[in-house]
């Protein structure tokens, strides 16, 4: 127990930041992928067989590829491209991109194509009518989508996307590989000056659960609150 | 695009599938036995042997993959007893740790999609094999296992491309699979985005293949 003491004697204190760590990268990740949700679920739904393609290049290239590749070529391939970038601006410096933005990129971007599958089924399980109504009562593009569609969307969308949370949670024991001092990262270091592995994967693993099991609790609610009147 | 080192990994990265197809297969192959083990208890009445199944199935699918092979590649080796057994010749081969962790992680989700296949099958079907007078262990092995079978099919191709990417993750406990040999000749070449294309073609590949396979499984043990 002295292991996990808080303070310089022992672990406590940085696995909990290490903690704090991780549920920071998997919240930006989950809303970088929001982000990428909404640009390619509007081009799956499209009508035009290019944007078509374009999403379906993207949801199955991700959903094909494994994380841990994808985690490679930002972190090695990142500096360089913004380093390119930057150089047709004339900046020929050296660029240090920071371990948090690039994991937290290549998280989202794989957790985007999972979300992006998840918001089109739950789109296009919506009754026809209900798009008919809205435009009926005569509202706006943004009202008929904020008003009907996004709620409705929401409650079919809500069950799918806490397993995309879950995902994107455990995903991001592979930044670790970059250096970016989250759980598993912490307890590897911590595991190599103490000479003790198994207990401090172990209580990683602890930690992981904690969080699902926490973060599932959450969004049971959530689950409610949008089924209300179902 | 630097097209001749593309060309030039793309042996290299070949012959290091092979070695995750390997990976991939075997733990298939054992996790698919564990995961049966494991359904078959969730469906018990026993509320501890059902706990006991819950449990696991909670656990490996509530942690991240790389924790369970770390556990067991660095964490094992530390129990000073399992060094002296026979056990000890498995576990020290990074390869077999691999292999056990991903075999345990893809069990749990098999117990899961098995267990939801045997509660979808409907009563009427186990009943009707009772009233013909067959006993219940040849109900379970020819009328209840055949339709789990079938309708866990999509679901376990799902669990079949997830853990061909679970498979990457052998990499870290020093094992040259596809990943990482990519990793390798990414960190020696600074050219991550010819490599990644290469490799992850050959995952796509691969995914691709699965993906028709399984297709044509479920045509072919459709019920109409």
């Amino acid at each position: 127990m002295e292991l996990l003491a808080f303070g310089n004697t022992g672990w406590g204190d940085e696995l909990f930041y290490a903690t704090l760590m991780t549920i920071a990268v998997s919240i930006t990740a989950m809303f970088i992928g929001f982000l990428f949700a909404l640009i390619f679920t509007p081009l799956k739904l499209s009508k035009n067989k290019f944007l078509n393609f374009i999403a379906n290049s993207y949801t199955t290239t991700i959903r094909g590829v494994p994380e841990l590749l994808v985690i490679y070529l930002f972190f090695f391939g990142g500096t360089g491209a913004v380093m390119f970038v930057a150089s047709i601006f004339g900046y020929n410096e050296y660029i240090e991109i920071n371990a948090f933005i690039t994991g937290a990129f290549a998280i989202g971007i794989i957790s985007g194509a999972y979300s992006t599958e998840v918001f089109r089924g739950a789109i296009q399980s919506i009754d026809k009518g209900q798009f008919e109504a809205a435009s009926v009562l005569g509202l706006t593009k943004f009202g008929k989508f904020f008003k009907i569609i996004l709620p409705q969307t929401l409650r079919l969308a809500i069950p799918n996307l806490s397993n995309v949370w879950q995902i994107t949670l455990k995903d991001t024991s592979l930044i670790s590989v970059t250096g970016l001092v989250e759980i598993m990262r912490q307890s590897y270091i911590a595991a190599g000056s103490t000479r003790d592995p198994l207990f401090f994967y172990s209580f990683a693993a602890v930690l992981y659960l904690l969080l699902t099991f926490v973060s599932m609790k959450l969004i049971n609610r959530l689950e409610v609150k949008y089924s209300r009147g179902y | 695009m630097d097209l001749e080192l593309m060309i030039n990994s793309f042996p290299k990265l070949l012959s290091a599938a092979i070695i995750t197809l390997k990976l991939l297969s075997v733990s298939l192959i054992i996790g698919l036995f564990i995961g049966l083990f494991f359904a078959i208890l969730r469906l018990n009445k026993n509320v501890f042997i059902n706990k006991f199944a819950y449990g696991y199935s909670y656990v490996f699918r509530g942690t991240p993959l790389l924790v369970q092979i770390f556990i067991i590649y660095f964490g094992l080796g530390q129990i000073e007893y399992l060094r002296s057994t026979v056990l000890w010749v498995i576990l020290k081969e990074p390869y077999w740790c691999a292999i056990i962790a991903f075999a345990l992680n893809t069990g749990a989700y098999t117990s899961e999609i098995l267990r939801s296949a045997f509660q979808t099958i409907k009563p009427g079907i186990i009943e009707a094999g009772k009233s013909l007078g067959i006993s219940n262990k040849v109900i379970f092995y020819k009328i209840q296992i055949p339709i789990a079978i079938r309708q866990s099919l999509p679901a376990y191709g799902n669990e079949i491309i997830l853990m061909m990417k679970g498979t990457s993750l052998a990499s870290t406990v020093t094992i040259m699979d596809l990943t990482g040999v990519a990793k390798y000749i990414i960190s020696t070449t600074f050219k991550p985005v010819e490599v990644f294309i290469v490799a992850g073609g050959i995952y796509l590949f691969m995914t691709f293949i699965i993906h028709n396979v399984i297709k044509f499984l479920e045509k072919k043990y459709s019920f109409n």
